[in-house]
């Protein structure tokens, strides 16, 4: 579990946006790290804070948004501050990467593949066109794109959508990075195609020992393909744990919400259950743990904000009831405000 | 490709139809030719003499397919004040004006992209605050006001610059600036807005996130986008200007382009001549839209020209 | 009109009056678009109230008060504050009257215009097909006429007055709305609430008016303001040329005419003419701007976002673009 010299730490990060209804949090002491060749899940419904967590690693993070707290540190180095910004514009898109949601916006539409495959290794190893051709010829055909000569003359709009992700795959690891961000890299795509993306990934990290943060909102995309597994709830981690126990014993009643909610083949279940109410405000959060509201198990100490706890063999969460049942004499509880 | 161009031409003869239909309409059936184009001291059978060369006396039908017949012949008539074909005295003055439109609007374009950039990469800030000020300020200004100004200030205060007519280079500064003045203000807040709703599309996301540096993502990602919608507002400054700013600017610094001989044939009830001037720029419109079609079809891979 | 603003401004349940009032207060958080709103209304008042509060009579002329200085300047006197021109007239009374050409011009041809142009376009739109491609294709051909130089030749022909110049902009300037409203009604057909209407046996007449009218009000408007300005132009720049406004009627353009044989030593005939269509372009124009961004939600959300933004940029003392941040 805990290996060796992390790629990328993310501690306490925070992030806020300021609109005219007041400032959102979208972010709140996110903390997470990732090592080599590992395959973190970073799972939520929509404005739970997965993507912005995504684009505040890549520095993608806009005016009026911005990171207001915690820091983010690539192989031991900050990435924040004038000269962490530095750096970070020389390791974004050499040794990290990013897939995007949507390919059919993603891709510059006036552009041919070639050009826009090129010109990422034209800049980070300096490639000449030449030799920048041939090594984006290689890399459709490592993504399974046929006729990748044929292909690079080509325009985004000539594709489909299954292949236009495919290209945002190629040009993710055109420069063999160590750690690849995908943002729901399926969620536009038809479902067919989204095994075939997804097989990909996992087969580009094999061959090139790639870290991979999956950021999805689908359990059962994270089940097959990551070791770890990141809950997010209202711009928080609420439960971080080993795949394996996330799937078997889920400790934050949000966890176990959503795992009920999910429909799977293997078990013949009556009807799904639905999580009642909807995601707190993050203009104006309530106070304590901001599942509170939904939460079937709540009581009074979650006008607390709970910490992060090991309350599972392999995991931790944020939850006072997972707590309590976890270690029911209460040993240590008493430092907890 | 070709099929596209035809119907193009097809759409611009209707163009060169309808004026035709207008002009005639305005001047056989509201207007009387004989009383405009003759002095008022003409004798009845002078009038009548002009009438049936004109061929007036006969029947509408007739008079209108006679005047079709002599446009595909370019057989506009003779004009009264220079007594030589209509048609020549226009080839001889589009140069003039070409030149104008050249410099005018190629100084417009060439200011605006970098003016228009610069202010949309700190949307809010205090140069583009002043971008937009004076964007405005220059869209609210009529272009002879600001000839004269110019006239007043850089002709006969500094004594810098000729007032008026052609000759030298410096005979072209000030009428190019005026007639650039409203393209360039329009043109620079189009760059403005429309560079700043491209920097937030998802592929400037993308393109940041592969790492490239500030000068490809703004000269070749986005830049192309912009100058989709750019071309259309370009276009668009071309044929206004073409239609009319010339006129006008022409005018205020007596440049001898179309549009002065223009004016001038108003004033001498020179009819023929305004209809060959008419035609002529009608034709030309009627050109340069086909050439944006094709200019939209090499910036933009999605459009379908058929 | 209360109750189509209503539709672009999110809930106003509690009445015209704090729409009203909430709708000024945002106002004058733009100062330029106040400064714009109300320098129009005092045009407006001008206009009207033109005998009242010029000076002079705008055609009284004078052979022994010519060419006189405005007041500021030595010669000039306050019995002229602008100064007069090569005729002995009051410049002052002459740009307060020729405010009435410029609006009446305006108002008439936008007004005309556009209502022409939104009944062919509500038609065009609503019928679809062959009428609508026939339409548009009509719309096509006229924006391709060279606009001012076809206006000069058929006012040549007819005749200058100020008659033929609004029936003329008119003809020439409907496109733009027929174009609009086609776009939006061929849009707002398609959405599920209109399509539902229809179902269910709603008449042509009342989807248009209970439908598809309330969509069209905010563009349109933008729409008729900014042509607005088109129109005044194109007015002063008809009239300067000589074929728009005659004398002894007044227009501001007229007036520039006039003082271009006096350039040379009497820079202010040019000036307060010229400026006071700037002025009232400029203020429409600000206007305009903020009524298009203030009707659309996403628009006004980008707008806050960027003063924060720059807001935020001078505290930090103004350090990274934003893509390279």
């Amino acid at each position: 579990m805990s290996t060796p010299e992390p790629l990328l730490e993310v501690e306490q990060l925070r992030v806020e946006f300021e609109t005219r209804a007041g400032i959102v949090h979208a972010l709140n002491d996110v903390s997470f790290s990732i090592a080599k060749g590992e395959t973190l899940g970073i799972v939520g419904e929509s404005g739970s804070g997965k993507s912005v967590t995504a684009q505040a690693v890549m520095g993608l993070v806009d005016l009026p948004g911005r990171i207001c707290g915690g820091d983010m540190r690539w192989r031991g180095r900050s990435l924040l501050g004038r000269e962490g910004q530095r750096y970070g514009r020389s390791i974004r898109g050499k040794e990290v990467a990013m897939v995007f949601q949507d390919p059919m916006t993603s891709l510059n539409p006036l552009l041919t593949i070639g050009t826009q495959l090129c010109e990422v290794t034209e800049r980070h190893l300096g490639l000449t066109r030449a030799q920048a051709r041939g090594r984006a010829e290689e890399l459709l055909a490592a993504v399974g794109i046929s006729a990748p000569a044929r292909r690079l003359g080509q325009h985004p709009h000539e594709l489909s959508g299954g292949m236009r992700q495919r290209v945002m795959i190629a040009m993710a690891i055109a420069c063999e990075p160590k750690l690849l961000i995908a943002d729901e890299p399926t969620t536009a795509l038809d479902v067919t195609i989204q095994a075939q993306i997804l097989e990909l990934i996992a087969e580009l990290q094999q061959k090139l020992g790639l870290a991979v943060i999956l950021i999805t909102h689908d359990l059962g995309v994270v089940a097959g393909l990551c070791h770890r597994v990141a809950v997010m709830y209202a711009g928080r981690i609420v439960e971080s744990a080993d795949a394996d126990a996330l799937f078997t014993h889920p400790a934050h009643p949000y966890t176990q919400g959503l795992l009920r909610s999910t429909p799977s083949l293997d078990v013949v279940e009556e009807r799904l259950a639905s999580i009642e109410g909807t995601p707190p405000s993050l203009l104006d959060p309530p106070p304590g743990c901001p599942f509170r509201p939904r939460c079937p198990v709540a009581f009074h100490r979650c006008l607390e904000m709970p910490p992060m706890a090991p309350v599972i063999a392999g995991g931790e969460a944020a939850c006072w009831w997972a707590m309590e049942r976890a270690l029911p004499e209460n040993a240590f509880l008493g430092t907890a405000d | 490709m070709g099929s596209f161009i035809l119907r193009r031409l097809w759409q611009g003869l209707l163009v060169v139809l309808g004026v035709t239909l207008t002009v005639f309409v305005v001047t056989r059936v509201f207007g009387d030719p004989v009383s405009l184009m003759l002095p008022l001291t003409a004798t009845a059978e002078q009038r009548a003499a002009f009438a049936h060369e004109i061929g007036l006396d006969r029947p509408l039908l007739v008079q209108f397919l006679g005047f079709m017949r002599d446009l595909v012949a370019l057989d506009f008539g003779n004009s009264l004040w220079q007594r030589r074909p209509a048609i020549e005295v226009v080839f001889e003055r589009l140069p003039n004006t070409l030149l104008l439109i050249v410099a005018g609007l190629g100084f417009a374009i060439l200011a605006s992209i970098p003016l228009g950039i610069i202010a949309a990469l700190r949307p809010g800030g205090i140069v583009d605050r002043l971008t937009v000020s004076l964007g405005l300020i220059g869209l609210s200004m009529p272009q002879f006001w600001v000839g004269l100004l110019f006239i007043v200030i850089f002709a006969v205060q500094l004594k810098l610059l000729p007032t008026s007519g052609m000759g030298t280079p410096a005979h072209l500064i000030l009428p190019a600036l005026t007639l650039g003045l409203t393209p360039l203000a329009r043109l620079t807040l189009l760059v403005r807005s429309s560079m700043i709703d491209e920097l937030n599309q998802q592929y400037i996301k993308a393109a940041r996130a592969k790492g490239l540096g500030l000068s490809r993502i703004l000269g070749v990602h986005a830049l192309r986008n912009v100058l989709i919608s750019f071309l259309t507002l370009t276009g668009w400054e071309l044929i206004s200007i073409l239609a009319g700013y010339t006129v006008v600017v022409e005018t205020v610094f007596a440049w001898p382009g179309l549009g002065l001989t223009a004016m001038q044939a108003i004033q001498r009830g020179d009819l023929f001549l305004m209809q060959a001037i008419v035609f002529s720029i009608a034709f030309l419109i009627v050109l340069i839209n086909i050439a944006l079609d094709i200019a939209f079809k090499m910036i933009d891979p999605r459009i379908n020209l058929n | 009109m209360s109750s189509a603003s209503t539709s672009s401004l999110p809930l106003a349940l509690s009445g015209g009056t704090r729409l009203a009032g909430g709708f000024l207060r945002e106002l004058w958080h733009d100062k330029p678009a106040a400064i714009g709103l109300l320098v129009i209304l005092l045009i407006i008042a001008m206009a009207i109230f033109a005998p009242l509060i010029a000076p002079y009579d705008p055609a009284a002329q004078s052979l022994i008060a010519r060419l006189k200085p405005p007041a500021w300047l030595a010669g000039g006197s306050w019995a002229h504050p602008l100064g007069t021109d090569h005729l002995g007239r009051d410049v002052l009374s002459r740009v307060i009257w020729g405010s009435r050409a410029t609006l009446l011009i305006g108002f008439s041809v936008v007004l005309l215009a556009g209502t022409f142009g939104v009944i062919v376009g509500l038609w065009a739109g609503y019928a679809g097909g062959r009428v609508d491609s026939l339409v548009m294709r009509l719309v096509d051909i006229q924006v391709s006429f060279p606009g001012i130089l076809l206006i000069l030749l058929i006012v040549s022909v007819i005749g200058p007055s100020i008659t033929t110049m609004i029936v003329v902009l008119a003809v020439t300037n409907w496109m733009v709305y027929a174009r609009q409203v086609r776009g939006i009604v061929m849009s707002v057909r398609q959405t599920a609430y209109v399509e539902a209407a229809e179902v269910i046996g709603c008449r042509p007449g009342r989807v248009i008016f209970r439908h598809i009218l309330p969509n069209l009000f905010s563009p349109i408007l933008t729409v008729a303001i900014l042509e607005f300005t088109n129109i005044v132009l194109a007015e002063a720049a008809i009239s300067f040329l000589g074929l728009g406004v005659q004398p002894p009627a007044t227009s501001w353009g007229l007036d520039v005419a006039a003082a271009r044989d006096y350039i040379f030593i009497a820079w202010w005939l040019i000036t307060f003419p010229g400026l006071s269509i700037v002025a009232t372009v400029l203020s429409v124009n600000l206007f305009a701007n903020w009524v298009r961004i203030t009707a659309d939600p996403q628009e006004r959300e980008k707008r806050f976002a960027r003063a924060q933004a720059a807001k935020r940029r001078r505290a930090r003392g103004d350090q990274a673009t934003v893509p390279a941040e």
